[in-house]
């Protein structure tokens, strides 16, 4: 597996891709606070904060049809969310007849209103991770997660990490398709082999080889990396440089997500 | 199907990984600051263990977590068992370098796959770095005497249920969710996805057993708990007890929602422009629960500085005395 599988598009050439990261993460995370702080069923807020979301994708050629796809990742997890529709007291809207003990569901509206709210915060935050993620390299994340007091320790065990992902990800696959020749799975998907225990218990087992095998190989890089003069310390090659545009770019960004907050309290 | 062994963990219905926007603001901070609180004093711990060899190691490590979580196996009616890894990195490495080996996991699953949210991240890598993490560590460390593939078992078991309970409470604090109806279907649903984690988590110690019978029973670090790891696991219970014990104790259980209906949302809205949190104020709180639970949180955290504080000058002491140098005269 090539490392290269998820970074299709993000060493593309745009004034977004050309923006110094930390300036992207930080703004990315402020973008985050703001729609969560954002009040329940102020839509027109949310608006804005799409539109501006659209704006840096429209600048970034990155296509937002990829985007908005892989922005639907988060949402299974709305069934959480889907009791508020239910017990938050309001003004009743529908009622739903169970079909099971006489059982009566009441979606009151205000129950309506934060179960909305709630999945268009979920959703405008995810869209703009998502840019964040298909328009910096890793290493520009890793810069940035430095840039805003990331401990060394962490950002450089996930640089590790991104790089053994791949390598470890074709040992599961290896180990699956194993699993797979010999019993577990039968012709049409059907389970096959013994008891869910007993199927537990070859998981079981093949995540302990694995472990026993990345112990193995953590010993072996890091023997590989001493013979070459590492001492502990990661380095990077060059400076995340910060240009007079980047601070422009991150304080307009800043003040923008503020006139929303203020609009979305005052005017709305 | 590469991209499918990768993301597999997200399309698990069972996942604990909160997406942002169903934390509030302030339960998200909150969780952000007792996850700083103790990924600093990992980092220390870990650093002063594992010299230059960390980096790889918890790297490699973090890697083999991430694919673990991939592995899945059929149960029934096409539901699979999957791994959440957090147990059984704490009976093998110890609780402070499995948590920063999670922390990375959750990190790069929230920044690179959307998989849980970055606001949000915080109480990712509360309940999937560290109430797993503690919870399977203690849980193992006190029923190996008996037999370590049980111990096993209930520590992997117990992490995931637990780190459901408290999800199920964040949401209900958060008023996403009634705290009835998603407790009830967080702790049970994982109930049963928690006999797959404990299962292989015996399994894996079985291996790890069998494969390298020397470092077995030991963590990779080879050190006993100490005196900061004890008073860790003390921390998280008693989080956890006190969100639990603050949220039932309120005269108003779904306080949020109850002030969501006294004040109208938009009423409140208007009135307060400047408020940081919107729904109810911050320091006068209106609403007891979640007042309550900010106060548990940071005389919690209050309390662990100082133990901190006393246990680190302590061991000082201790090294001073050790390493005082013996004069002949």
């Amino acid at each position: 597996m090539h490392i290269n599988v998820l970074d299709q598009f993000r060493s593309g050439d745009s004034p977004i891709h050309r923006l110094d990261p930390r300036v992207k993460l930080v703004g990315a995370l402020a973008f985050i606070l703001a729609a969560a702080l954002t009040p329940d069923g102020a839509w027109l807020a949310f608006a804005a904060l799409f539109v501006l979301w659209l704006a840096l994708v429209l600048m970034s050629d990155v296509p937002p049809g990829l985007l908005l796809r892989r922005g639907l990742v988060a949402l299974p997890f709305a069934a959480a969310a889907v009791t508020v529709l239910f017990t938050l007291p309001g003004n009743a809207l529908v009622t739903i007849q169970m079909p099971f003990f006489g059982w009566q569901l009441t979606i009151s509206d205000a129950g309506l209103v934060r179960f909305v709210t709630i999945l268009l915060k979920s959703g405008v935050s995810v869209l703009m991770a998502t840019l964040l993620a298909a328009t910096t390299t890793f290493p520009d994340l890793l810069r940035a997660m430095r840039g805003i007091g990331i401990p060394k320790v962490l950002v450089g065990t996930i640089a590790f990490m991104y790089r053994y992902i791949f390598v470890l990800a074709d040992e599961v696959l290896t180990m699956l398709r194993a699993r797979e020749a010999r019993s577990a799975v039968g012709p049409g998907g059907q389970k096959a082999g013994g008891t869910v225990f007993w199927r537990a218990r070859i998981v079981g087992g093949m995540v302990g080889s694995l472990f026993v095998r990345s112990l193995a190989r953590s010993e072996r890089v890091y023997q590989a990396m001493a013979s070459r003069g590492y001492a502990g310390e990661l380095r990077w090659l060059g400076k995340p440089h910060s240009q007079p545009m980047d601070i422009v770019w991150l304080v307009v960004m800043l003040v923008v997500l503020l006139l929303i907050q203020l609009w979305a309290r005052l005017a709305v | 199907m590469l991209y499918s062994i990768l993301r597999s963990p997200v399309a698990a219905p069972e996942q604990l990984h909160i997406p942002d926007g169903f934390l509030s603001a302030p339960v998200a901070i909150l969780a952000w600051i007792v996850t700083i609180a103790f990924i600093v004093v990992a980092v220390r711990r870990a650093s002063r263990e594992f010299d230059e060899r960390l980096v790889p190691l918890m790297g490699v490590l973090a890697a083999f977590i991430f694919a673990a979580q991939a592995f899945n196996f059929p149960v029934a009616g096409g539901t699979s068992g999957h791994f959440l890894g957090g147990a059984l990195a704490a009976i093998l490495l110890g609780p402070w370098p499995a948590l920063l080996v999670m922390a990375a996991v959750i990190g790069l699953q929230g920044l690179i796959f959307q998989d849980g949210g970055l606001l949000a991240m915080g109480a990712n890598i509360f309940v999937m770095g560290i109430v797993t993490v503690w919870t399977g560590y203690f849980v193992y460390q006190g029923l190996q005497r008996f037999n370590r593939y049980a111990a096993g078992f209930v520590a992997g078991w117990l992490s995931v249920v637990l780190a459901a309970v408290v999800t199920a409470f964040m949401l209900a604090l958060s008023g996403t969710s009634s705290l009835g109806v998603v407790l009830t279907a967080m702790a049970g649903v994982h109930m049963l996805i928690g006999v797959g984690e404990g299962l292989i988590t015996a399994g894996a110690l079985a291996l790890v057993k069998a494969a390298l019978p020397g470092m077995f029973g030991e963590q990779v670090t080879g050190r006993k708990s100490d005196a900061t790891t004890v008073l860790a696991g003390g921390v998280v219970l008693a989080l956890v007890v006190g969100i639990v014990a603050v949220f039932f104790a309120s005269p108003s259980p779904d306080g949020l929602e109850r002030v969501a209906e006294d004040k109208g949302f938009i009423e409140a809205a208007q009135a307060a422009p400047f408020e940081i949190i919107p729904d109810y104020v911050f320091p006068g709180v209106s609403n007891e629960a979640l007042a309550g639970v900010i106060a548990v949180v940071l005389g919690t955290l209050l309390l662990f500085a100082v133990g901190y504080g006393i246990a680190r000058t302590l061991r000082r002491r201790n090294q001073r005395l050790v390493e005082a140098p013996v004069t002949l005269e």
